[in-house]
C-alpha cells in the first residue's frame, strides 16, 4: 500500500525532500546484506509506498508539496531533479508569493480556506495514482505560520475527505530558543489541532536532533540540513518496509494502519517519539561492529531514563517494583523520571535479526497497568539492511516522553498570553481569545492524561 | 516572490534613498551573474523596454533591459531631485515617479502635512497606485524620512496616513533619521514630537536612526582605515566604492547615509535571496512587535567594516555578534544592553551556520535582559548570500527600552520651545493646524514613553506566573 506525504511550509518541504532522498538512497544500496530475492521484496514493498512509477523511467515521489512562498518550493524541486534517482512530478506542488509571516491564524484562517480547494485536488490525482492507499503522512513544523496553521487546516482537510484513511503528523518541535518569538502560540494552537483530528502525532525535537549532530555524528559546523538529515534517517528506519509478525511471508501491507494499531489504543494518548541505535558519522561506521544484546540494552534504557541518544543516558534510571499501589507509583516514577509507556513498537534490520532478544522490553513494569505487555509492545523486523548500518534498532515510543517540552511550551505561551502580548496579531485574521483558551485547556488534558500513567 | 516600494521623502529621504538604490543595483550586479531578470531583482525593480513609447509594459522574463527602480521621489523643493536625475542613477527613474516643488516646507511640518499634503494627495495617490499596479504582489512600503525638516517629517507622514487608507493590507516600515541635539534647525523638535504621533499611529515597523550615531560609526571606521595595524586597506571593488578610488567624489553624507542603504538592504536580503531560515517582512513585525504602538526597533549593522570600502582581516565570528550589542554599533545613541528587550531579531548573511547562530544566542544570554513573558524572544534568519565582497554580516533588530531615552531627549527639547510658545504662531498659520495639534501630540509621546516605562517597572520585581489552568480529572 502506499502512503502519501504532504510537505507543508519551510520547514515541511527541507525535510521532505532529505526523507525521499534517505529512502531512495536506501533503496538502491548495495549493502542490504541479505539475499536477491529479499531485496528484490524489500525494494518492491518500498517503491510502492513512496514512489510511483514515471514514463520516464525515474520515479517520482507521492508527495504533495505546499509552501506560501515560492523559494523554498524552487529549490527542493530542482535539488530532487539534480539527484537523478527520483524527483517530484512537477505537476504536484502548489504555493503563493507571500509567506504566512509566523502567524498561525494567517495560515489556517486565511491561507487554509482560500487553497482548500487547489491543495485538495493535487491530493486527489497523488491519490488516483495510488493502486491501494493507506494514508497520509503530513510533515510540518509547528513553530511558523504555514506548516503549523495551514498544516491544521490541510490536515482536517485531509480527515473529512478521506475519514478512513490513515492519518500521521510529523512535527518538527522548534528550537527552545531563537526560531521565531512566537512559536509557542504557534505550538499550542497547532497541537491542539492536530491533537483532535489526527490518529497521531509523531514528534521530533529540534533541540535533541541538534545534540545528535554535534554529538554522534561529529558535525563541527551544523546546518539545517545536517539535522533534517538525521531526522529523515530516523524516518526511513521506520517507514521501509519491515515484518510485522514472525513468520509472515509478506511485507506488511499497510504500514500507516500497523502502526496506529501497534501504538495509539486510546485516542486521549496518540504522542510518539522516535530513536534509534545505532546512528554515527560514516567513518565511525566502517569501524564499528555491533551485537544486539548490547543494541538492545541501549535502546531499552533510552527508552526507560528517556534518552534521545546512547550517548549519556541515566543508567541509575529502573522501573518500579511491582505490587506497589499506583499512587505510590506514580510518585516514585517522578523522583526516579522514569518513562513509562502506554505501548512500543520496536524495528529491527539487519544481520541475524531473528537472533535478537527482546525479553528486556516485555516487562510489564514498563506499561501501564491496563494494557498486557502482549498489545503494548509489536515488533517488526527485516533481514535487509538500512542504510549502510548492518544492525540497526528503531523504536517508537507511546509514552511519557514528551510531557516535560510538551508542559513548557505550554507553560510560555501561557505566559505570553497573560500578559496579551501578540494577540492582536491573532484576533486581525479571526484566532479570539476564546480560541486560545480551547486550545489551552485541550493541552493541559492531555498533559493530565500522561502525567497520569 | 513579493515586492516593495520605497518612498522616499524631503532632503534627507532622497539622499539616503539615492544610496539605497546605488547600492542595491551593485549588490544584484555582483549576484545576478547572467544578466537574467529574476524573482529577486523583480522585488525592488522593474525590467521594461525604454524602446517603446509611453507606458510600456514591464517584461517579466527574459535579459535584462532597463531597470527601473519601485520608487517614489517626493521633494517640495528641486536641488536634491535634479541632482539625482543629472547624476549616475538617472536611468532608473522617470519623470513618472517624482514629485517635485519649487518652494520648500521652510522646516515647518503643518507646511508639509497639511497644506502640501492637501495640495498633493491626489498626484500622490495616482503615483503610488501607479507604482502598486506594477508590483505582482505587492508587500511593503518603504518610507524614508528624516524628522527635523518640513517636507520630510511633514508630508513624509502624511504619506504614511494615505499608505494606510490606500493600502491598509501593505506594509508600512519607515527609516527616520531623527535630528541630533545640536541641529541647526531651530524648529526640529516641534517637527520631530508632530511627525511621531503619526509614526506611532500609522507604521507597522519605525527603524528610529541618529545623525550623531551615524556619525560615530563613519569615524570609527575612517579610523579602522587610517590606522592601518589591522592590514586593512581600502578595496578596490566593494559595494560601496563608487567606481574605483576617488575618495573626493564622496560627498560628506554620502558614509553616513550608505549605513542607512546597507539597513535596508540586509533587512530585506533573506526575503529576496534564498537562506536555509528564510524571514520575510512580515515576520519582522509579527515577531518584534508585541503591542501595536511599541513598534520601534533598534538596529545595530556588524561587523563594521562590511559598511565602508576596507578590507579588514576578519576577526573571529562570535566578535560579529559580541559587537552588535555593545552601545557604540548602534543607529541610534542606546545602550540595549542595559535596558530591557521585549525581542530580538537577528539576520545574519553569508556563511554562518545553525550552530554558530545558536552558540552565540546561548552565549550572549545570560548578559540581556528580555521581559518576563517572553524570555526567549529571539527570532532568526539565514540568508546564503553574503553582502557584497564580504564573507557574513549581521542585522540585529532589538525592540528594546532603550529607545525610550531618544524619545525622551526629543520630548525635553520640545518643551523648551513650547513652554514659551516660541515660535508656534509659524505653524498655526497654516490651514487646520490648531494648538490642539501640539497638545495631542505631547500627550502621544508621552504615553509612549509611559507604556516602555511600565514595562521597566514591573520587570524589575520578581516575576510570579499566571497560575495555569486547571484540569478536572
Amino acid at each position: 500500500m502506499s502512503v502519501i506525504t504532504i510537505q507543508l511550509g519551510q520547514c515541511g518541504n527541507q525535510v521532505g525532500r532529505e526523507v525521499f532522498h534517505a529512502i531512495s538512497k536506501d533503496l538502491h544500496s548495495t549493502h542490504g546484506l541479505c539475499s536477491r530475492k529479499e531485496n528484490d521484496a524489500y525494494q518492491a514493498a518500498s517503491k510502492e509506498r513512496f514512489f510511483s512509477q514515471e514514463e520516464t523511467g525515474v520515479p517520482a515521489a507521492r508527495a504533495v508539496l505546499v509552501d506560501m512562498e515560492p523559494k523554498v518550493i524552487g529549490q527542493t524541486l530542482s535539488m530532487a531533479l539534480k539527484s537523478g534517482s527520483w524527483k517530484y512530478d512537477d505537476q504536484s506542488h502548489f504555493c503563493q508569493k507571500q509567506g504566512s509571516g509566523n502567524n498561525w491564524a494567517n495560515g489556517y484562517c486565511v491561507h487554509g480556506p482560500k487553497h482548500k480547494e487547489v491543495i485538495m485536488d493535487l491530493v486527489q490525482k497523488e491519490a488516483e495514482k495510488c493502486d491501494r492507499l493507506s494514508g497520509f503522512l503530513t510533515l510540518l513544523s509547528m513553530a511558523g505560520g504555514t506548516g503549523s496553521g495551514l498544516g491544521a487546516f490541510v490536515t482536517e482537510s485531509l480527515r473529512d475527505a478521506y475519514p478512513t484513511l490513515f492519518l500521521l503528523n510529523h512535527v518538527i518541535w522548534p528550537y527552545g530558543l531563537g526560531e521565531v518569538i512566537v512559536q509557542n502560540y504557534n505550538s499550542v494552537l497547532t497541537l491542539s489541532h492536530l491533537y483532535q483530528t489526527s490518529d497521531a502525532l509523531l514528534v521530533h525535537e529540534n533541540d535533541a536532533i541538534h545534540k545528535i549532530c554535534a554529538q554522534l555524528m561529529n558535525i563541527k559546523q551544523i546546518s539545517f540540513q545536517d539535522v533534517n538529515q538525521v531526522i529523515a534517517h530516523q524516518l526511513g528506519s521506520i517507514f521501509q518496509p519491515a515484518y510485522s509478525s514472525d513468520g509472515a511471508s509478506q511485507y506488511s501491507r499497510s504500514p500507516l494502519g500497523d502502526l496506529m494499531e501497534a501504538l495509539v489504543p486510546h485516542p486521549e494518548f496518540k504522542m510518539l517519539g522516535l530513536r534509534n541505535i545505532p546512528q554515527m558519522s560514516e567513518n565511525s561506521l566502517a569501524f564499528s561492529t555491533f551485537a544486539w544484546p548490547g543494541l538492545l540494552k541501549h535502546l531499552r534504557q533510552m527508552l526507560i531514563a528517556n534518552a534521545k541518544m546512547e550517548e549519556g543516558i541515566d543508567w541509575q534510571v529502573r522501573p518500579p517494583l511491582p505490587g506497589l499501589p499506583p499512587s505510590q507509583k506514580q510518585s516514585l516514577n517522578r523522583t526516579a523520571h522514569f518513562n513509562t509507556s502506554i505501548a512500543n513498537l520496536i524495528t529491527l534490520r539487519g544481520k541475524d535479526v531473528q537472533t535478537a532478544d527482546l525479553g528486556g522490553f516485555r516487562d510489564p513494569a514498563l506499561y501501564t497497568s491496563w494494557l498486557s505487555v502482549q498489545d503494548a509492545l509489536a515488533v517488526w523486523k527485516t533481514p535487509r539492511a538500512f542504510n549502510k548500518y548492518e544492525k540497526s534498532a528503531s523504536l517508537v515510543s507511546n509514552s511519557q516522553f514528551l510531557l516535560k517540552p510538551l508542559d513548557g511550551v505550554v507553560a510560555k505561551a501561557w505566559k505570553m498570553f497573560a500578559s496579551k502580548a501578540y494577540v492582536h496579531r491573532y484576533t486581525k485574521f479571526g484566532i479570539e481569545e476564546e480560541d486560545f483558551l480551547d486550545c489551552f485547556t485541550t493541552l493541559e488534558q492531555v498533559i493530565a492524561s500522561y502525567s497520569s500513567l | 516572490m513579493t515586492q516593495s516600494v520605497v518612498v522616499q521623502v524631503g532632503q534627507c529621504g532622497n539622499q539616503v534613498g539615492c544610496r539605497f538604490w546605488d547600492l542595491a543595483l551593485r549588490e544584484y550586479a555582483a549576484v545576478n551573474k547572467k544578466g537574467l531578470y529574476d524573482e529577486a531583482l523583480s522585488s525592488f525593480f522593474r525590467n521594461v523596454d525604454t524602446r517603446a513609447d509611453g507606458d510600456a509594459a514591464d517584461i517579466s522574463r527574459g535579459k535584462i533591459c532597463s531597470l527601473k527602480a519601485r520608487a517614489l521621489l517626493i521633494d517640495m523643493e528641486e536641488g536634491v531631485v535634479n541632482e539625482i536625475l543629472q547624476g549616475p542613477l538617472r536611468d532608473v527613474f522617470d519623470s513618472k515617479q517624482l514629485i517635485t516643488d519649487v518652494s520648500g516646507s521652510g522646516n515647518n511640518w503643518a507646511v508639509g502635512h497639511r497644506l502640501y499634503g492637501c495640495q498633493y494627495r491626489d498626484r500622490i495617490v495616482e503615483k503610488l497606485r501607479k507604482a502598486a499596479e506594477r508590483c505582482d504582489c505587492l508587500q511593503c512600503f518603504f518610507v524614508i524620512h528624516s524628522m527635523g525638516g518640513g517636507t520630510g517629517s511633514g508630508l513624509g507622514t502624511f504619506i504614511l496616513n494615505v499608505l494606510e487608507e490606500e493600502f491598509p493590507e501593505v506594509y508600512r516600515f519607515v527609516t527616520s533619521v531623527y535630528p541630533s541635539g545640536e541641529d541647526d534647525v531651530i524648529t526640529s523638535p516641534y517637527n520631530s514630537v508632530l511627525a511621531m504621533k503619526e509614526l506611532s499611529e500609522h507604521a507597522d515597523c519605525v527603524l528610529p536612526i541618529e545623525n550623531e550615531s551615524l556619525f560615530d560609526i563613519v569615524s570609527k571606521i575612517n579610523q579602522m582605515t587610517k590606522s592601518g595595524k589591522l592590514g586593512s586597506c581600502v578595496k578596490q571593488s566593494s559595494l560601496v566604492t563608487s567606481g574605483g578610488i576617488k575618495p573626493t567624489k564622496e560627498k560628506p553624507f554620502d558614509a553616513m547615509n550608505n549605513i542607512v542603504a546597507n539597513l535596508l538592504l540586509n533587512l530585506t536580503s533573506s526575503a529576496r535571496f534564498e537562506g536555509s531560515l528564510n524571514m520575510d517582512l512580515n515576520e519582522i513585525t509579527m515577531n518584534l512587535v508585541p503591542f501595536p504602538r511599541l513598534h520601534y526597533l533598534v538596529s545595530s549593522l556588524t561587523p563594521l567594516y562590511t559598511l565602508a570600502d576596507v578590507n579588514v582581516p576578519s576577526r573571529r565570528l562570535d566578535q560579529m555578534f559580541s559587537d552588535a550589542f555593545s552601545k557604540d554599533h548602534q543607529l541610534i545613541r542606546a545602550d540595549p544592553k542595559h535596558c530591557l528587550y521585549l525581542a530580538c531579531a537577528l539576520l545574519v548573511r553569508g556563511n554562518v551556520h545553525v550552530s554558530d547562530l545558536r552558540r552565540n544566542i546561548e552565549r550572549l544570554k545570560p548578559s540581556l535582559r528580555f521581559v518576563s513573558w517572553n524570555q526567549e524572544g529571539w527570532k532568526t534568519g539565514l540568508c546564503s548570500v553574503p553582502p557584497v565582497g564580504h564573507s557574513h554580516s549581521l542585522l540585529t533588530l532589538a525592540n528594546n527600552t532603550c529607545v525610550k531615552h531618544t524619545f525622551l531627549e526629543l520630548k525635553e527639547r520640545f518643551m523648551r520651545l513650547y513652554k514659551k510658545k516660541a515660535h508656534l504662531h509659524h505653524y498655526l498659520h497654516t490651514d487646520g493646524m490648531e494648538q490642539s495639534c501640539f497638545s495631542e501630540a505631547l500627550s502621544s509621546l508621552s504615553d509612549l514613553i509611559e507604556e516602555y516605562n511600565q514595562l521597566d517597572v514591573t520587570n524589575c520585581g520578581p516575576a510570579i506566573d499566571p497560575p495555569r489552568l486547571k484540569i478536572a480529572m
